[in-house]
């Protein structure tokens, strides 16, 4: 076979081995253990933000920041789009 | 065991997704690739926040008697995953806009055969 | 397309576009906000290009207007943010939640029934996100489509 489809397979299987072994040191599905910063934001939701939906209030409030920085991309998506096709929309 | 066939789902999805990349030759199957990769990686945000017999972190209409906050699912993590939906979204954009670009140039789209192709 | 996909997309427009601006505008009371409306409002332009062809929806539509239509919804973001530090000396800091003015009270702990008037200043973000997602989804989509289906790039 070529040398290529070696490389291959063999990359293929030291990423599935690193994986499978790694997923025996997570917690298992079900029970996150401890979990103090989420307990805070589910009891303090209605006080200091004044919404009810508790991942909104992530989104905006408690953690506003990686939203904007989300809008940027966005924002740096439509650009490159843009100037991608600059000579078709003319 | 059997508490750990999400996370092998996860594993199971990134390996399919790194499939293509290395082994086909067309540039759209290596785009697809790499949205399975991605589709695999916000699915694995998802599950590191669930607790069993959980409902939504949503007051509006609780079903009666949910004692909060030790019944509800973990909000963060759903957060994160809304932000990585959305890269995912500007990537594959700019991704399918190269790919066009490169094939009214070439007119073909091997990648072995663009290699070749030197100007 | 046909006269049937033609209809069709007439009939469905109006509504889809309805369904995204509730779920926008309900962002703080049940579950949606900014992105998931946006994302809704522009499943149905879609439909609109694929019934009444690209090059037709591109001639009537300047997409000039559409990208500044987008940066409008980035600079009311940041507006609102700026606004934050303003008045209350945190940067996104929620100065409308819990005082008595547009969206102001609080409501009471535990599970109650949905009231409009909370949310302080996360309504407002909804908005300029929702237009933002809206405008940019848009433009891409029309173009990437508009470029796919003429001959030769001027």
């Amino acid at each position: 076979m070529e040398k290529r489809i070696i490389a291959g397979a063999l990359v293929l299987g030291i990423v599935a081995v690193f994986f499978l072994f790694s997923v025996l040191l997570i917690h298992p599905f079900g029970d996150p253990g401890q979990a103090q910063m989420d307990d805070y934001i589910i009891t303090h939701t209605q006080n200091e933000t004044g919404t009810q939906n508790g991942v909104t209030s992530v989104v905006f409030d408690y953690r506003g920041f990686d939203t904007l920085g989300e809008a940027t991309i966005l924002f740096s998506a439509v650009t490159g789009v843009l100037l991608i096709f600059r000579r078709v929309r003319h | 065991m059997i508490e750990y066939i999400p996370y092998i789902g996860v594993v199971a999805m990134i390996l399919i997704g790194l499939y293509p990349i290395l082994f086909r030759r067309n540039l759209i199957k290596i785009v697809i690739g790499i949205s399975i990769i991605e589709s695999g990686v916000n699915l694995f945000l998802i599950i590191l926040g669930y607790r069993d017999g959980g409902v939504a972190p949503i007051f509006t209409s609780l079903p009666p008697g949910t004692t909060y906050p030790e019944e509800m699912v973990l909000p963060v993590p759903q957060a994160l995953t809304l932000t990585s939906i959305v890269i995912g979204v500007a990537v594959l954009a700019l991704m399918l806009s190269l790919v066009m670009h490169i094939y009214r140039k070439y007119g073909t789209l091997d990648v072995q055969k663009i290699r070749r192709l030197k100007e | 397309m046909t006269k049937i996909v033609k209809t069709t997309a007439n009939i469905l427009f109006p509504f889809t576009m309805i369904f995204g601006l509730y779920v926008i505008a309900h962002g703080h009371l049940t579950p949606g906000g900014g992105f998931q409306g946006g994302a809704i409002v522009v499943s149905g332009c879609a439909l609109l290009l694929v019934a009444y062809g690209s090059s037709w929806v591109f001639d009537r539509i300047k997409d000039k207007r559409l990208a500044a239509f987008e940066s409008l919804g980035a600079i009311g973001f940041i507006t609102i943010a700026f606004l934050g530090l303003m008045f209350s000396a945190v940067f996104f800091g929620n100065f409308l939640a819990g005082s008595g003015s547009l969206f102001g009270t609080t409501p009471a702990t535990g599970s109650t029934l949905a009231d409009f008037n909370t949310g302080g200043v996360l309504p407002l973000m909804n908005f300029a996100v929702g237009v933002k997602v809206i405008a940019g989804l848009f433009v891409i989509v029309l173009v990437m489509a508009y470029a796919s289906s003429t001959k030769e790039w001027g």
